[in-house]
């Protein structure tokens, strides 16, 4: 019998019924009396120096407040990297200046230019036609190999080149030459992980607010972590104390990552509004977002394993190129590097392992973490590698995944990273069974009947989550600590607010986070709210990305709530007149042991606040706690996925049959929520193997810069809900935090992409075929070409 | 958008009359129009609405024609063009729910989008496009991309299709946009086949003649098994090569005569 309420139950998200009813507030919906509107003049050269920019005409049309250009940014401080990474030689990143506003050149199509404030959008934007911008144009800087040949143009002309690091982690060469040396057979694989966009629901807005009587900044803004915002825009660009500035982000309508860095557009209205005593507005269109919110992924690999005549793995080597764009965004260098190396081992215990990464500037939108942030890119390599390998040797490849599993635990990779525990072999004896590997045969006969090739894939991965242990990332070069915090806050009448430093923008904690404080008290969930996203209201967290939420934040809140419990007893234990030791927590009723005697929570709570009956001489009346939780180690989900596709051969289209995912997230609180995330994650996922292409063309141009040719996967592109299977019921649980949850946001994206490029790839190596390679999206062309070619 | 004047006339008279204005702009159910606005990458001065007009919206059927307002949305020519299957097939698979209650035959006719549906049924079925001033065969309607007949400021009354004993419209969707990457349309008549392509040409909707000429002998899809298309002329963008598209009019052609009903 599933349980009703707390942990492990799936009440309906509360959230929704604002969501779903046009209730809800987001940051478009905040005006601010008097507000102006921003309208940004871009870029549409890919590179270019900027020679002159005359604002004289503009700034006499009707409604504009003010036009700014980079030389107003002077003085303040550019965007900063949270992350530096050291080289290979132990030499620092190159790290270039990241304007608020060009300044002397512009990197890529949509680079701001110049900014006007009007009293209007319109208006903003006719007098932003009227800005003349003198560019000279330069040669565009695309291709990353090219990008690092001799001679090839900078896109930074003050750095040495355009590599931003050259990075090797994990095995010493040597002992990766000796594993490679010896092998009985070495696979090796070149691949595309492509460029995506985010494309969240709701694009990026920001409103700057100012309060001259109080010398106070206020930014609304679409983020995933405000708090974060505030420390980035406060302290590194804007100078502002922490004090004098408050960053609130409400309703959020998804971020995939894209809203965790802090952007131009951010500081600007941030800036602007002190400048023209006057609260400004931005608002995204779409068609700004392709080219100003950071993109994902765009890696170039070549991957190569050795595997001795038994075919067990001796050796992984990783050769990576990964985009930077013109600027390092927020996390950009942390992707490729620290949450993508670490995985390389996968769920294998391939004894030597080594990473290298190039990262390369080059005229083109910022990349940065996208929904699995490095990890997918890990798991794509490596599971695609490994299809390829079975295919080579003829073995089967859930065989041969098996075969080379880790199985016992904690076990430390070569990778750097410890994996507390797992059992790989579970999460793929629960995909088999759920998958009918038995008739598969069938299946593909039926579908060779009517023309049409089948295949199969698996996948099996895992990622590191729970973003992260403070004294290891900051080792590792973070320039910040990722712990989070919790305050619980009980009222006098028992009911509770939950300040959580986390940031819902779809997860759905405002369900969630109640039902473990229930859990933990007795009470009921509805007597719990949680309040996020202003750094006003909010003790000082990381905010939502790396499946954190509920390990790292949702830690913090059960350390609160440990505090509050403890203090309870304390208050109960004088009103019942017994022993401190003696008092029971169940149900809400504070218990004597072994009596009769009880006092209700209610009871409780407003005794701590009209304390007429209290030992105030031992403890302070209030009932109200704060925790901060560091995690100790990164939580380690991992998990088995197949799929069924169907190929027509005649136009490359294929179609995915069946999809199962059998997942150990550890403890689930709510499986529904589970469930939505893992199939949303999914969704994404195929999405990227089948559909979503970022291409710039040779001029640095944007091809793909609108829905009409940036392909969203759609329900109809995805299998019906009844093979559309997802399982979480193999469960191990996390061992170093106290809910025992690993996170569950990013698995689908991670799990699906090789998923379905390996069946496709099966598909198109049945009967007489033999497609040895395709990259992502493996769209109807690709598929025809690969076939035809 | 920049801003304009909207004029919204009640009858084909007073539009014509409107559009006579400088720089003023037919406006049908905006499906390519207001997009392009928002854009700001078309200025026009005054809108002239057609929406207004009721003497340019319905479907009438009469002695093996049917014919259809050029302000009839798709959704209605999906719902009430049931004596030519194909064509309200067609109308019911053009965008989504949204585009097909604002979109309208006329407007994708006199926009003629190298990727829309339309275009093909009209040119399979040798319809007649009537204007304000005049009818124009389909053969001589269609110009090349986003080009035809029309002259400026003539609206597009109603477009009347000859009824086909058999016929399919098959579409080959452009994965993002959802327009056809490649659509051909089918029709067979008592003396003669027509096939149109869309979608795949630089220069728009043509007729492929000899897949036309193959099935006029036999109508089956084996008869098109000899013929093959050139990827010369034809659209290569991110979707698709020019050669990829020569293939798919094959295949979508076999498919529109195996379909064919």
């Amino acid at each position: 019998m599933p349980k009703d309420h707390g942990i492990g139950a799936s009440p309906k998200r509360r959230e929704d019924v604002r969501f779903l009813t046009g209730t809800g507030n987001y940051t478009d919906d905040i005006n601010v009396y008097g507000q102006a509107y921003v309208y940004f003049l871009r870029s549409d050269m890919a590179h270019g120096n900027i020679k002159n920019i005359d604002t004289s005409a503009a700034e006499a049309m009707s409604g504009v407040v003010k036009i700014f250009t980079g030389a107003d940014f002077e003085g303040v401080g550019g965007i900063p990297c949270g992350w530096e990474i050291t080289d290979k030689n132990g030499d620092a990143m190159q790290e270039p200046a990241h304007p608020v506003l060009a300044i002397g050149k512009v990197r890529h199509v949509g680079d701001p230019i110049a900014a006007v404030v009007a009293d209007s959008l319109e208006e903003a934007r006719n007098a932003a036609e009227a800005i003349d911008v003198d560019i000279e144009e330069l040669p565009a800087v695309v291709d990353m190999k090219a990008a690092l040949e001799d001679g090839a143009t900078k896109v930074h002309d003050d750095l040495t080149s355009n590599l931003c690091y050259d990075w090797q982690f994990g095995t010493e060469t040597a002992d990766v030459d000796a594993a490679f040396a010896g092998a009985a057979h070495v696979t090796t694989l070149e691949l595309t992980n492509n460029r995506l966009v985010a494309n969240p629901m709701e694009p990026r807005v920001a409103v700057g607010d100012y309060n001259r009587a109080g010398d106070h900044s206020t930014l609304h803004t679409t983020s995933q972590n405000p708090h974060v915002i505030r420390l980035l825009m406060g302290a590194f660009v804007l100078g502002i104390p922490e004090h004098k500035l408050t960053v609130v982000a409400p309703d959020v309508g998804g971020g995939f990552g894209t809203k965790i860095f802090h952007y131009a557009e951010e500081a600007f209205v941030t800036f602007a509004a002190k400048a023209c005593n006057r609260a400004v507005k931005w608002t995204s269109s779409r068609s700004e977002a392709f080219m100003s919110d950071a993109h994902g992924r765009d890696h170039v690999s070549k991957i190569e394993l050795a595997l001795d005549a038994d075919n067990n793995f001796v050796g992984l080597r990783t050769d990576t190129y990964a985009n930077m764009g013109a600027y390092l965004s927020t996390f950009a260098s942390s992707v490729p590097t620290w949450l993508h190396g670490t995985l390389m081992a996968g769920n294998y215990k391939t004894p030597a392992v080594q990473v290298n990464v190039k990262a390369v500037f080059t005229t083109t939108v910022p990349v940065d973490a996208y929904r699995g942030a490095g990890r997918p890119e890990a798991t794509y390599q490596l599971e695609r590698l490994i299809d390829k390998a079975a295919r080579e040797l003829s073995v089967d490849p859930m065989a041969l995944r098996r075969q080379n599993f880790i199985t016992s635990f904690p076990y430390a990779t070569p990778v750097a990273v410890e994996y507390d525990t797992g059992d790989y072999n579970a999460t793929m004896d629960k995909m088999e069974e759920l998958m009918d590997f038995p008739g598969f045969a069938a299946r593909r006969a039926a579908s060779e009947a009517k023309g049409m090739l089948r295949g199969r894939g698996v996948n099996c991965f895992i990622e590191a989550c729970g973003i992260a242990p403070s004294n290891l990332v900051g080792q590792l070069g973070a320039r910040a600590g990722l712990y989070d915090a919790a305050t619980v806050r009980v009222n006098a009448t028992g009911s509770i607010s939950v300040m959580v430093g986390a940031h819902s923008h779809g997860q759905g904690h405002e369900t969630v986070f109640p039902q473990v404080v229930a859990e933990m008290l007795g009470i009921d969930e509805g007597m719990i709210d949680i309040v996020h996203g202003d750094t006003s209201k909010i003790p000082f967290g990381m905010g939502t990305y790396g499946s954190r939420s509920l390990a790292v934040c949702g830690s913090a809140m059960v350390r609160a709530t440990e505090k509050i419990i403890n203090k309870a007893k304390k208050i109960a234990a004088h009103l019942l007149e017994a022993s401190e030791g003696d008092i029971e927590l169940k149900d809400g009723q504070f218990s004597v042991a072994g009596t009769d005697k009880s006092v209700a929570w209610g009871d409780v709570t407003l005794a701590a606040y009209v304390p007429h009956n209290y030992p105030l001489e031992d403890i302070e009346p209030g009932l109200e706690e704060t925790a901060f939780y560091d995690p100790a180690n990164f939580t380690y989900p991992a998990g088995a996925y197949a799929c069924e596709v169907e190929v027509d051969p005649e136009t490359g289209k294929v179609t995915i049959e069946k999809f199962v995912s059998a997942d150990d997230f550890g403890n689930v609180v709510n499986p529904m929520i589970v469930e939505g995330q893992v199939h949303g994650g999914i969704a994404q996922g195929i999405g990227q193997a089948l559909l979503e292409n970022c291409a710039y063309d040779e001029n640095g141009q944007l091809l793909s810069a609108s829905y009409m040719d940036y392909a969203m996967p759609r329900a109809d592109d995805l299998p019906h809900m009844a093979n559309y299977v997802v399982d979480h019921s193999c469960q191990t649980p996390c061992t170093h935090n106290p809910l025992g949850v690993k996170g569950c946001g990013e698995a689908g994206a991670i799990g699906s992409p090789p998923t379905v490029v390996n069946a496709v790839l099966d598909a198109l190596n049945s009967g007489n075929h033999d497609v040895e390679h395709i990259d992502m999206p493996v769209s109807p062309s690709r598929v025809w070409e690969a076939m035809n070619g | 958008m920049y801003s304009f004047d909207v004029e919204r006339p009640t009858s084909v008279a007073d539009a014509a009359t409107a559009l006579g204005k400088e720089d003023a702009q037919a406006l049908g159910g905006g499906q390519t129009l207001i997009p392009t606005l928002k854009q700001r990458l078309a200025s026009p001065s005054v809108l002239v609405s057609l929406s207004g007009i009721d003497e340019i919206k319905g479907v009438s059927s009469d002695g093996g024609k049917i014919t259809i307002g050029g302000g009839t949305n798709h959704a209605t020519v999906a719902a009430e063009a049931g004596a030519y299957a194909a064509l309200a097939d067609l109308a019911n698979n053009i965008g989504d729910p949204a585009v097909r209650n604002r979109g309208t035959i006329g407007g994708s006719l006199a926009n003629n989008d190298p990727s829309a549906c339309y275009p093909a049924a009209a040119l399979a079925s040798g319809a007649t496009i009537t204007t304000n001033n005049r009818d124009i065969a389909a053969d001589d309607y269609f110009q090349g991309m986003f080009t035809t007949a029309l002259e400026e400021g003539e609206i597009v009354t109603s477009v009347s299709f000859p009824v086909p004993e058999a016929a399919s419209y098959q579409k080959f969707e452009q994965p993002a946009s959802r327009f056809s990457l490649v659509g051909v349309f089918v029709a067979k008549y008592a003396d003669s086949v027509r096939v149109a392509v869309t979608g795949a040409s630089e220069e728009g909707v043509f007729r492929w003649s000899e897949a036309e000429a193959a099935l006029s002998g036999n109508f089956s899809a084996d008869a098109l098994e000899g013929l093959s298309v050139s990827g010369d002329g034809m659209i290569s963008d991110l979707h698709g090569s020019g050669d990829y598209r020569a293939h798919l009019v094959k295949v979508m052609t076999k498919r529109a005569v195996a379909a064919a009903s």
